[in-house]
């Protein structure tokens, strides 16, 4: 009976069922009973008694509270269209085009993401703000609303969608190019009829990630949004302001409409998009162009350009007395202030982030180890694959809330966490999922599918070959999974801005409140401490590739015959 | 999904499993190893019941297409990683028994290399020491040919006959190459759309091919129809003339002929445009002076005159 039993379930490696069950718990007491919760209170009223749709009624039936949905769609709609040309064009240069630097623009255009949104905003305000290096020169803009919150916002994403471009025009097929010289067709028949269609599944589903992204961006918002208000403010005002719980759960299933398309776009576009790169493709040789290389490096040289004014900006503020006021050089404003942790609140989001990277790496890589390469258990695995690609239909602050009703409630056995920095590390694991388990589960696949079946067969046992084998040869996935582990949970403030307590402030956060006490000095000080840390931890990476990429060079030299 | 597919195999004997991509052979090598378990069935080993034994409870010793060998393990290190999980030998026996067997596949001079800086024969070398190591009670090969060139692949057909040889040791390969499995097996079970064909010794194999299909697959075979049924005949069994032949002979046009080195092979069209083609020695064939559209008699003994019920499609 017991031999049925088991061919029934498959469970042919019991240790490795048991780890797959206890890990699928906690992603589901760390993701999915939290979610359940936030989506109760949205049908209850303050009491917690069930009152249907009535909150969504009274959600809409707020001009004020209506408005934002409208706004929100208003920025984010411009944001990503705009990112998306922009990471177009940008990655056209790199990989199209015959242009100098393209090392140097390639990480320049990386600089956004090493700071938190609310840096954005901040160094938006130190060049177009009041007293504004650029307004002293007299380039106005009107910045605090609309405007304020469209440019922050693609500061933020142009380099997600670089990125996606990047990969994608990465995998041009000579051939198609030669093929239509030989036919004679000029330049733009070979754009539009070639490279348009190359690109189109990144195109969609770069204006989607951009949407969603700005939709639901908070930092942002909130040091230049002005008056203009959009529903991540809306969502925070709602719980910190008049901690009006219930509303703030309509308006966080609101907030996860876009990402839920997104989602959904990702599913279908992905599929689609791998299915088309032909493994017999040729290298593109890229031809002469003088024209298109200038116009080309135009672009790169005007964004980076304003990326390098932008860090000037921040530290210019950082270290002069009182700027535009008093030039003097001074470090006073790294002494931050007691209101806004001090020192120490930039001590604790590197312990956050180091907490993080280690346990989130550890994580991601053990399940997704399980689901690719585990025995049997295919129930298990499939619903490990759902829920690990569901994160990225997640905002922060949503994940942040749905913790608050989860975990702050009593009966909740892992009530101790609230407040402590485990709940912190905990969100930013759960956010951050869905890109390291793409690469944990993209590097995986591409080991030899029999190294199991092999070990198996020389009685070696499974967690041996991943120790031994699978992990090493990993090494450069699980370093990147550390690094974007580490770097964004640095400078997010979403996912913690419901969850850290007044023992336990982190930068990100310190410097959103720095930034609403209009303390700009410090907070760029503080700015552009996350900013170096993130630098050295990005550069330790490089370097271990770079490493690694002249070893194996070296290695494969000599290659002997039969 | 296999069909009542039964076969037994001896022991010290090598077969091979031969048959088209898709036909079961690996799915089969895989429920023998435990890798994959079978809905229905047994799997018997030396008399005992393992149709639900985990594959480390076997025995056995296996050989993939791709090798899979330890990118980050030299080669001694790769075979060392089975016998370091031995506890009854120690260090240095396990280290003595890792020399012996890449002595047995002439490596020694190799060990300390990493896979990648092998060539293509010697990464399936190692793949076969690694196999050996732990002197398996029985040995399995899926395809460990196929990803090698043609000569290095018929200088290692006789060297993993030798080791085998010299080890006793049973062994099971999967193959869709039917020179490989003729050259190597003392038994081949031919495997066509998830059902046993055949099972026998090459010779008869080739020799008394039971169904159409196993005739195709292995070597060429001639069909043809008459009131009295359909018949095969090997091309290397007709007799071909420029002249009348006495008794009963066919007349056709030769359509085309084909240089195959020692070999060519000579295809005529018949009255009712049926093809059949004769494979004739090179220097009979230059004596003949064959030309397109020259008109052959072609004659077969009734001995090499096999009978079939039915034309399968061929591979």
């Amino acid at each position: 009976m017991k031999l049925n039993y088991n061919k029934m379930l498959r469970i042919t490696n019991p240790s490795q069922f048991i780890l797959m069950s206890v890990l699928t718990s906690a992603f589901l007491a760390g993701m999915v009973f939290p979610l359940f919760s936030l989506f109760i209170k949205a049908f209850q009223d303050s009491g917690g008694s069930f009152v249907g749709l009535s909150n969504y009624v009274n959600y809409f039936s707020q001009p004020a509270l209506f408005y934002s949905i409208l706004n929100t769609l208003n920025v984010s709609l411009t944001t990503s269209v705009v990112s998306t040309i922009l990471g177009f064009a940008y990655a056209y240069a790199l990989k199209r085009t015959n242009i100098k630097f393209k090392g140097f623009f390639r990480y320049a255009a990386l600089f956004p993401i090493f700071v938190p949104t609310v840096v954005h905003g901040i160094g938006l305000i130190l060049l177009f703000g009041r007293q504004g290096i650029l307004t002293q020169l007299g380039l106005e803009i009107e910045l605090y609303g609309r405007i304020g919150i469209i440019l922050a916002g693609i500061i933020y994403t142009f380099p997600q969608a670089f990125l996606m471009f990047y990969v994608t025009l990465h995998y041009a097929d000579g051939r198609l190019y030669e093929a239509a010289d030989s036919m004679g067709c000029n330049a733009l028949t070979k754009f539009l009829r070639i490279t348009v269609p190359e690109v189109k599944y990144t195109l969609v589903y770069s204006l989607f990630v951009c949407f969603t992204l700005a939709f639901t961006d908070f930092g942002a918002p909130k040091v230049v949004g002005g008056g203009y208000n959009v529903l991540a403010t809306d969502l925070f005002k709602q719980v910190a302001g008049q901690f009006n719980f219930n509303m703030g759960a309509v308006v966080s299933t609101i907030l996860l409409f876009p990402a839920i398309l997104t989602f959904v776009a990702d599913r279908i576009l992905i599929a689609k998009n791998y299915s088309e790169i032909s493994a017999k493709a040729v290298e593109l040789k890229v031809n002469k162009n003088s024209l298109r290389d200038g116009l080309f490096f135009a672009v790169c040289f005007l964004v980076v350009a304003f990326f390098l004014i932008f860090i000037g900006a921040l530290v210019v503020n950082a270290f002069m007395r009182f700027f535009p006021f008093e030039r003097c050089f001074t470090l006073e404003h790294f002494r931050f202030g007691r209101a806004f942790g001090g020192m120490q609140s930039f001590v604790n989001s590197i312990s956050m982030s180091l907490l993080t990277a280690v346990f989130g790496t550890i994580f991601v890589f053990i399940y997704t180890y399980l689901i690719e390469k585990g025995k049997g258990m295919n129930p298990l695995k499939k619903l490990g694959r759902l829920l690990s690609v569901t994160p990225i239909a997640l905002p922060g602050m949503v994940i942040g809330l749905s913790f608050i009703f989860f975990f702050n409630s009593s009966s909740n056995p892992l009530n101790f966490i609230y407040g402590t920095v485990i709940i912190l590390v905990l969100a930013n694991i759960v956010y951050f999922y869905a890109v390291p388990y793409a690469t944990a589960s993209g590097a995986l696949k591409k080991l030899d599918k029999e190294f199991e079946s092999i070990a198996e067969s020389m009685r070696i046992p499974s967690w041996k070959i991943l120790s031994k084998v699978s992990a090493p040869l990993s090494l450069p996935a699980i370093l990147e999974i550390f690094m974007y582990y580490f770097v964004n949970a640095m400078v997010t403030v979403s996912a913690v801005v419901f969850l850290y307590s007044a023992d336990f402030k982190v930068a990100s956060i310190a410097i959103t409140h720095m930034a609403g006490a209009g303390n700009f000095a410090q907070a760029s000080a503080m700015g552009l401490l996350i900013l170096i840390v993130n630098l050295i931890i990005r550069s330790m990476y490089e370097l271990y590739l770079y490493g690694i990429k002249k070893q194996a060079d070296k290695k494969g030299a000599d290659l002997p015959d039969d | 999904m296999l069909k009542g597919v039964s076969a037994e195999i001896n022991k010290g004997e090598l077969v091979c499993i031969l048959g088209p991509s898709g036909c079961g052979k690996t799915t089969l090598l895989r429920i023998i190893a435990g890798l994959e378990t079978a809905d229905q069935g047994k799997v018997i080993i030396d008399g005992k019941d393992c149709t639900m034994l985990p594959p480390a409870k076997r025995n056995f010793g296996i050989v993939f297409q791709s090798y899979a060998l330890f990118p980050n393990m030299t080669v001694e290190q790769n075979v060392l990683f089975g016998l370091s999980q031995q506890k009854d030998l120690n260090k240095a026996q396990q280290r003595a028994k890792a020399l012996q067997v890449l002595a047995l596949v002439d490596l020694l001079e190799h060990k300390n290399k990493y896979p990648a800086q092998l060539s293509g024969g010697q990464q399936q070398r190692t793949a076969l020491a690694r196999a050996i190591a732990l002197s398996p009670g029985y040995l399995l090969l899926d395809e460990p040919l196929s990803a090698l060139d043609a000569k290095v692949r018929a200088r290692l057909r006789l060297e993993i006959r030798k080791i085998q040889r010299e080890l006793g040791i049973t062994t099971i390969m999967v193959t869709h190459d039917q020179d490989e499995a003729l050259t190597m097996a003392d038994r081949i079970i031919v495997m066509n759309n998830a059902v046993i064909e055949q099972v026998g010794a090459p010779r008869t194999i080739y020799e008394n091919p039971v169904s159409t299909f196993v005739a195709n697959f292995i070597g060429t075979m001639n069909f043809y129809k008459n009131y009295a049924g359909t018949f095969g005949v090997r091309p290397e069994n007709i007799e071909l003339t420029k002249n009348h032949l006495p008794g009963n002979f066919w007349t056709g046009k030769v359509s085309s002929l084909e240089f195959k080195g020692a070999m060519i092979r000579v295809y005529s069209k018949l009255h009712d445009n049926l093809e059949i083609c004769v494979d004739l020695p090179a220097e009979k064939a230059a004596t003949l002076e064959l030309k397109e559209n020259d008109t052959v008699y072609l004659k077969a003994a009734d001995r090499h005159l096999l009978q079939y019920a039915d034309v399968q499609e061929a591979v």
